[in-house]
């Protein structure tokens, strides 16, 4: 029987026959329509994924006229950082990173990000991120976001003020726990305000929140009401980047407009971030890399593809390393990462990467 | 990577009219189809040709609104941005600081 070359979710090349491809298919779907209680890919979607992964070209792409739009996260940091931000080092400017961007890569938008890339480090030095934005809006064409991610593990002690729930909860102290998560998304929540404003008033096109829900709820709530201000305040476009598949509850408790936040699947974090009035969605869905390429990206399709048909808002996947179907290994293959970005986009419907 | 999702799936920024179809979604919450049939109308052009780079260089040139090349006389920047801000019906925030800052 004929096989194909495919991956694992951690990048190793492997050999599946044609029947094996299908029942990896199938198995991905159906484990994300139990997850997430959502519909599994048809038979047709199903079809056109295994036609994706059967083509014997290296590199896929969509249809001409399929193609959708690009925004980033991590800023110029994949260039001139180090390997801890995903960078090459190679020691550009971030305006020349961004340049590079514009003029050399082809891309639709780009974003400015300070080398530690949160929001709680950003706030003593915004005058310079100021500064910087100002300079690159000048001889960009393309729009600019600001990024950062809410972090709120950087509030927590030894790095911030409050107690760490990470030390906490061993200890069996839930509600001092519960209790240091309360404040700090108080403090979070102003410090996203305040910067979010500084770049509107420097002419930023939008601010991307990388990541949110990184460290649980208490993140995802503290981004949500940062949004609800900045969008009655500013004129700034949202972006929401999401961490992970589902929102971790390590405060359990938390809500917004009446609906708990712990254990959201993307097709369900949407409507909250709608809600709070952002613009673009940037949904997640982890990779497994003890599964195979094909059960991880039908998986990934079948969240993405629900998110799609619940925003009203435009939606961006998130497909980095180890997300939206792309394996889990520093230099992602790109065989597989092309893979993923036609079935995004020919399958899941999405507006953008 | 990003290079491998931009060849794969990307409309190529401004080598076509990736940047403009950006700012719709970003201005207007505009899904993908509905920001490329507005652009398309408000180029005269069909929402395929956005993403063909033949068709594309000359609007853009003709237009003024960037292109990627660096051809001295050219809109660039702010520039360009004014003109698409203009061209597009749309606000952009660096243009709206710029034209505050010259009144």
């Amino acid at each position: 029987m004929k096989k194909i070359l495919t991956r694992m979710g951690d990048g190793e090349r492997m050999e599946m026959n044609l029947d094996e491809l299908r029942e990896e298919l199938l198995e991905g779907t159906l484990d994300a329509a139990r997850r997430g209680k959502i519909p599994a890919l048809s038979q047709d979607e199903l079809d056109c994924l295994f036609d994706i992964f059967v083509q014997s070209n290296k590199i896929v792409s969509v249809e001409p006229g399929n193609e959708v739009v690009l925004t980033h996260d991590i800023g110029t940091l994949r260039v001139m950082g180090d390997q801890a931000n995903s960078g090459v080092g190679i020691p550009l400017s971030r305006i020349q990173g961004i340049l590079v961007h514009e003029r050399a890569f082809g891309a639709d938008t780009m974003e400015l990000g300070h080398i530690d890339y949160s929001f709680k480090p950003v706030k003593p030095i915004i005058s310079m991120e100021q500064q910087e934005m100002e300079n690159a809006l000048l001889c960009t064409i393309i729009p600019l976001f600001y990024g950062a991610m809410p972090n709120l593990g950087t509030y927590y002690r030894p790095d911030g003020p409050f107690g760490n729930p990470s030390d906490l909860l061993p200890l069996g102290k839930i509600k001092e726990a519960r209790e240091a998560q309360e404040e700090a998304v108080e403090h979070a929540v102003r410090d996203m305000i305040y910067i979010g404003k500084k770049m509107s008033a420097v002419g930023a096109d939008g601010l991307n929140f990388d990541t949110t829900g990184a460290a649980g709820d208490a993140d995802f709530k503290a981004t949500l009401h940062a949004i609800e201000e900045l969008k009655k305040t500013t004129d700034l476009t949202i972006e929401v980047g999401m961490a992970g598949e589902f929102v971790l509850g390590i405060h359990g408790g938390f809500e917004y407009e009446g609906q708990r936040l712990a254990g959201l699947y993307p097709h369900q974090q949407v409507k909250l971030v709608q809600k709070a009035g952002a613009d673009i969605f940037g949904p997640v869905v982890n990779t497994n890399t003890s599964k195979s390429m094909p059960w991880n990206l039908a998986r990934a399709v079948t969240f993405v593809k629900a998110c799609v048909e619940a925003s009203e808002i435009p939606i961006h996947v998130n497909m980095g390393m180890g997300v939206g179907g792309s394996p889990v290994f520093e230099t992602p293959p790109i065989d597989s990462v092309t893979r993923a970005s036609k079935a995004m986009v020919e399958i899941a419907k999405v507006d953008g990467l | 990577m990003p290079i491998a999702h931009m060849m794969a799936a990307g409309m190529g920024g401004i080598r076509a009219a990736g940047d403009l179809v950006a700012r719709m979604q970003m201005s207007r919450k505009m899904r993908i189809r509905e920001a490329k049939a507005y652009v398309a109308e408000k180029l005269k052009v069909s929402p395929a040709d956005l993403s063909n780079e033949h068709v594309m260089r000359e609007v853009r040139e003709d237009l003024d609104i960037g292109i990627i090349t660096s051809v001295p006389g050219s809109a660039k920047g702010i520039e360009a941005k004014a003109r698409i801000a203009q061209l597009l019906d749309i606000e952009i925030n660096s243009v709206k600081r710029l034209m505050e800052k010259i009144k």
